[in-house]
């Protein structure tokens, strides 16, 4: 795990058990538990593979280890620590909580800062949109030495006004703290950051917030669900079920973001990526066709009626036009030779509930992600694939489609591997720079 | 693939009035062998091999053995010239609306006389439900085929046999079709047909290729998303709605996610980051054209993406694409195009069909017709039966409406003659006929157009005047004008209904118009009284060469062929002087030469050049009958041949205006041979012969030349071309790069073209090109 940068929650204990004899005022374990075990305790096979090479390097490392300790809290950026991914359709914040605020820090605390941290862990939701994604909370989190729960929030990027609005009311801005922020929003908004909230933003490019955001999360969580995970037998629907994957050496890997558009990256080491290609047919415009189609708002909307619809009858298959299998071309009779074909003909489109076009719609977007996935990966001879973004966000049918496109078409040579916290890696990864920002 | 929909009562009562006659649309038909059919989900493409029956003019010697060397103090003609019937194979390709099919149905029941098939091949995805119908009505076997390989097999034969059959669209160049040169090797390619579904297509050889990949979103993606979307049922409309429309206002491009570009990415601010994206904000309501333009561009560049992916993976960077969604479609061909150049970066260009909708029944037809072995000869696409390129959109097309709207024709003659390239082209698949490509040139265009306007009266008396027995004469010519006109004008409004217009294809057209009309040489007693008249003089010119030095006597000889040059029926300011004063002669027509130093002159050089070594063979592509071959070109030969050159005249297998043809060239040598010893001897020694071009044009393609003279060229080890004459060194080959020795040399005949080229009219071309070392050694 040294080997993606980050440090993974065992070594973060030993870094405190350091911190611990240079000064106990920074040690609050929480929850009473000794962080070393509680980590331990919920490691799976990854900490297990790591652990004899964990205690080596605490040993030999001691030196050195609290020398960056020292250096890190000289550093280490004050708090509030956030990270801001500002998309086309979503903003994703991630929330760094301090549990080991000693007394002294409590009592220095300035009333906007307590009132923020409050304001965020006291809430699931905020205004009528904002959510936190409370079973995606990172607890126990050792980062630069303290340690704190991450938290992942999600607003619409079109709320982003009332967002600074509140940033303003709570005087975000007499904190003095960077605002590390990417996606394109960070640079749209960047003006009205300033102007509205007087904040100052540091900007981040999206793709390397990305990627180190992914092997950091990947990286540090060691219980509870695993980070990656795959369908196993995605060809049997009766036996498909969420498998862990150990993303341990993922490289090389292909990256597929889908948010309101989707990119594709090959990514070589933790520092050496390309951005392949990308397609415009993405997250957006599943929601954007099927709110269209049907009348609906919002994603979750969406998806619910795309569970009750049937494809088949607004796509055109293969055996509509063959009557079963194409042999010649070995194109299965299930197959979707036209999508939304038989909306072509009148009778047809009379006859199809608005259930089956969101499902269609669903359908004829994850195939087409699918199918620029495959060729993207036979071009870059990668056969791991990682998706994310937050169109996969309880989008069971999606990951399946896509673990079943992948592994058919392939005939089994590509592995689709998804990572629970979908969306937030771009938010993680500009919190990660919080550190080299003063 | 099959699209539902279709015909209903209302649609069959007006399905009877065919604007055209029908007679004009399937012609030939009563002479009609073997038919097939492709039935799509709106268009019918019916293809059926026919024989046609037109005139020709044989020439045949006289038997001068009996009263040798007597003819010419009598004056009687040395040949004689009689116009006979020939049988020529045609192909004939139909393609109608849907709704006429039982319409037409029933006039080929009534006109079909005498065919002896008894099957008709059929492939496309209406075959299966017209089946009934066609079996009914025809009293033939519908024998169903593939369609995938049909497509293919058409596509094949599309490429090989129709110069200018693929083009580059480009919207807002001064052309907007780009027409791809007949490359010697067709393979490999990628098809991406676009049906309701995407199949993308790797083609390795005639019989060998692969579907190696497709999207189920095609064009019934875009139909089908569109009909709901927007409550327009026609896929035409879509389109028309879909060009009218603002994508801007439903997609969420990089600037709107951005506030501009995305630099690090080269991401421009106006690129599409998410389809459909901003329509997923609620309450608002979308433009109908917006949302179809929306579609458009989705669906193009998610296609145009897949297609660079495949074309990747395979290596391969001739990309074709055709199906329904493309099929002449300005609007989607821009969008696969700017898809294509925008995710190759512009390594892979986006190719399209001039035939693309006819492949099917092309296909289907070369399937049914193996034992007639299309694929042995070469074919020609027929200018005059064919309707050329048709914009699809009104607004892009006036001359649509007007015309039959509903029926497009391409006919295709066999030729006589198998067509492949010169051998000695230096790189054949960059090698391009034409010096100008009026197509993108305006000012040459208009200039050509009018100037063949201003002709025709000319040729149509020229017509009438070569068959003066004939009393209905006068009315074919009329009809010759008329159709010849109509291509003229067709050709100002859409100069790219066939392919790249150059000076040649209107010639072409001009010659196709002629035979149509049953006027096959209207030039051959012209031809038979200039030959006539040249060979008096032959063997004076003759003796005054040898009179001459050494090097005056090169020098005569070059300006003799000029001279010869300048007997050109083919250009005005020439024919009007032939016109007017029949005694125009030789050495008249010297005093019209520019004095040297000529507009291109590298005699030098080539005098030079003949002080050296003989060349081991030289190809000579002959020009006009009379003064030019007699008096310019045969002497010119025998100091070759008196220097140890063997020669190959290569002249026209067809008549062209007053271009000697190969039977005509024959009976001249003969004649020659038998007053000249020198001659007579090289011809029995085979050291000097004659071969057909394999053209019947005025101009001259190497990449289609006969077989037989691509063998000789190769056999004999040729070493130098000359070509002589504006149609074949100027409008044509000018630019050729060949890998032997050239000499080009004509008179300019043409105060225009003169000066464009820098000189005035009666100016001379003489170029002479030795290829540079190393690129004579592949």
């Amino acid at each position: 795990m040294e080997l993606n940068g980050y440090h993974c929650a065992g070594e973060g204990c030993a870094e405190a058990e350091d911190e611990d004899t240079a000064g106990p005022e920074l040690l609050r374990p929480a929850g009473g538990e000794p962080p070393c075990s509680s980590a331990a305790a919920g490691s799976g096979e990854k900490a297990m593979a790591d652990g004899p090479a964990h205690r080596e390097r605490r040993i030999s490392n001691s030196t050195p280890a609290r020398q960056r300790l020292d250096s890190l809290k000289k550093s280490r950026p004050p708090f509030p620590w956030f990270g801001m991914d500002i998309g086309g359709t979503l903003v994703k914040l991630v929330y760094f909580e301090p549990k080991d605020i000693t007394a002294e820090e409590e009592q220095e605390e300035v009333e906007s800062l307590k009132s923020i941290r409050h304001y965020l862990t006291s809430h699931t939701a905020y205004g009528k949109t904002g959510i936190r994604d409370v079973h995606l909370e990172l607890p126990d989190l050792i980062l630069w030495g303290r340690k704190g729960s991450l938290h992942f929030i999600r607003f619409p990027t079109q709320e982003l006004p009332a967002f600074l609005q509140m940033g303003r009311d709570k005087h975000f801005s007499s904190l003095h703290t960077t605002l590390c922020a990417t996606g394109g929003g960070a640079y749209k908004f960047e003006a009205d950051f300033r102007t509205m909230a007087d904040l100052q933003l540091l900007k981040l490019d999206e793709l390397d917030c990305l990627i180190k955001g992914v092997l950091y999360i990947d990286s540090v969580v060691a219980r509870g669900p695993p980070e990656c995970y795959y369908y196993e037998n995605p060809t049997h629907p009766e036996n498909c079920q969420q498998k862990a994957y150990n993303l341990e050496n993922p490289y090389p890997l292909l990256l597929v973001n889908i948010g309101s558009g989707v990119s594709i990256l090959a990514v070589y080491s933790k520092d050496n990526y390309k951005r392949v290609t990308g397609t415009s047919l993405g997250g957006g415009t599943f929601l954007g066709l099927c709110c269209l189609l049907t009348g609906c708002s919002t994603f979750e909307e969406a998806l619910e009626m795309a569970s009750r619809g049937e494809s088949t009858r607004v796509d055109k298959l293969v055996r509509d036009i063959y009557g079963g299998d194409y042999e010649r071309f070995g194109l299965p009779g299930w197959a979707v030779a036209s999508s939304f074909g038989n909306m072509m003909c009148k009778e047809k489109r009379d006859s199809v509930s608005k259930e089956d076009l969101a499902r269609a719609t669903l359908v004829t977007i994850t195939n087409n992600i699918g199918s620029i996935t495959r060729m993207c990966a036979l071009n870059e001879n990668i056969e791991r694939v990682v998706f994310v973004g937050n169109f996969l966000r309880v989008n069971t049918l999606s990951m399946k489609l896509l673990a079943y496109a992948l592994d058919y078409w392939s005939k089994g040579q590509l592995k689709a591997l998804f990572l629970r916290h979908e969306g937030y890696f771009g938010a993680v990864g500009a919190l990660l720079e919080l550190l080299n920002s003063s | 693939m099959a699209t539902p929909g279709g015909t209903n009562r209302a649609s069959h009562s007006l399905d009877k009035s065919i604007t055209l006659p029908p007679d004009e649309i399937f012609r030939n038909l009563e002479n009609a062998k073997r038919f097939a059919i492709d039935i799509g989900g709106s268009l019918t493409k019916l293809a059926y091999y026919s024989t046609v029956q037109h005139k020709v003019a044989k020439v045949r010697s006289f038997d001068h053995t009996a009263k040798a060397g007597v003819q010419e103090a009598d004056g009687e003609p040395l040949y004689e010239i009689s116009v006979q019937e020939e049988i020529t194979a045609r192909l004939h390709f139909i393609k109608f609306e849907n709704t006429y099919i039982e319409t037409c149905l029933d006039f080929i029941k009534d006109h079909l006389v005498n065919t002896e098939t008894k099957v008709i091949k059929a492939t496309g995805g209406g075959a299966y439900k017209f089946k009934d119908l066609i079996e009914k009505k025809l009293k033939l076997k519908v024998d169903k085929e593939d369609e995938m390989s049909c497509l293919i097999k058409g596509c094949n034969f599309v490429l090989k046999n129709i110069p200018h059959e693929a083009f580059v669209y480009a919207k807002h160049a001064d052309s907007e079709f780009r027409f791809q040169n007949t490359r010697p090797d067709i393979f490999p390619y990628l098809l991406v047909n676009i049906g309701s579904g995407v199949s993308i297509v790797k083609v390795e050889s005639e019989d060998k290729f692969e579907r190696i990949g497709g999207s189920s979103i095609g064009g019934g993606t875009f139909w089908g998303l569109g009909a709901l979307l927007t409550k327009t049922k026609r896929f035409d409309e879509l389109l028309q709605l879909a060009s009218k429309g603002q994508h801007t206002n439903v997609d969420m491009l990089v600037k709107d996610i951005y506030g501009g570009a995305y630099g690090s990415l080269g991401l421009t601010g106006d690129l599409i980051a998410s389809s459909f994206g901003k329509s997923a904000t609620a309450d608002k309501e979308f433009s109908q054209e917006d949302m179809a333009k929306s579609l458009l561009h989705m669906i193009s560049n998610d296609i145009g993406q897949l297609a660079c992916l495949y074309a990747r993976l395979h290596n391969l960077n001739r990309v074709y694409f055709g199906g329904f969604f493309i099929r002449g479609h300005p609007v989607t061909m821009h969008t696969i195009t700017y898809s294509i150049n925008f995710f190759t970066k512009g390594e892979v260009q986006a190719l399209f069909l001039r035939h693309e909708g006819y492949l099917g029944a092309i296909g289907a037809f070369l399937k049914g017709a193996e034992e007639d072995n299309p694929n042995q000869y070469s074919w020609g696409e027929n200018y005059a039966g064919s309707s050329g390129l048709m914009s699809v959109s009104p607004d892009l097309n006036p001359m649509q409406r007007a015309r039959s709207g509903t029926f497009d024709m391409l006919e295709m003659d066999r030729l006589e003659r198998q067509l492949v390239n010169l051998p000695l082209l230096q790189d054949p698949s960059s090698y391009i006929p034409d010096t100008v490509d009026l197509t993108e040139d305006a000012l040459a265009r208009e200039y050509w157009l009018y100037c063949f306007e201003e002709a025709l009266d000319g040729v149509v008396k020229r017509a009438v005047a070569s068959q003066k027995d004939q009393p209905e004469a006068a009315e074919r010519a009329e009809k010759f004008r008329q159709k010849y006109r109509h291509k003229l004008q067709t050709l100002r409004h859409q100069p790219f209904a066939y392919g790249s217009l150059t000076v040649r294809s209107l010639l072409d057209t001009r010659e196709h118009c002629l035979n149509e009309f049953n006027f096959p040489d209207p030039y051959s007693k012209i031809k038979q009284r200039e030959n006539d008249m040249a060979l008096k003089y032959y063997q004076k010119v003759v003796r005054s060469l040898e009179e001459l030095s050494w090097e005056q006597r090169q020098f005569a000889l070059v300006r003799g062929i000029l001279a010869g040059n300048v007997f050109d029926w083919g250009a005005k300011a020439v024919s009007d002087v032939l016109e007017s004063d029949p005694e125009f002669g030789f050495e008249q027509a010297k005093q019209q030469l520019q004095e040297r130093p000529w507009l291109v002159d590298a005699y030098n050089q080539w005098v030079e050049r003949l002080k050296g070594p003989p060349h081991k063979c030289a190809l000579f592509f002959v020009d006009n009958s009379g003064m030019d071959i007699i008096l310019g070109v045969f002497p010119f030969v025998r100091e070759l041949l008196l220097r140890g050159t063997e020669v190959v005249l290569a002249s026209n297998s067809g008549p062209a205006l007053n271009d000697v043809t190969n039977s005509e060239l024959q009976i001249v040598t003969e004649r020659i041979a038998a007053m000249d010893p020198v001659i007579q001897t090289a011809v029995k020694e085979e050291r000097l012969i004659l071969v057909q071009s394999g053209s019947s044009s005025p101009c001259l393609d190497l990449s289609r030349l006969d077989k037989v003279l691509a063998t000789v060229v190769r056999e004999r080890g040729t070493d130098l071309v000359i070509i002589e004459g504006m149609g074949r060194a100027i409008h044509t080959n000018y630019y050729a790069m060949l890998s032997c020795e050239s000499l080009k040399l004509a008179v300019i005949k043409n105060s225009w073209l003169a000066e464009r080229l820098g000189g005035k009219i009666f100016s001379v071309v003489f170029k002479y090109e030795v290829p540079s070392k190393a690129q004579g050694l592949h």
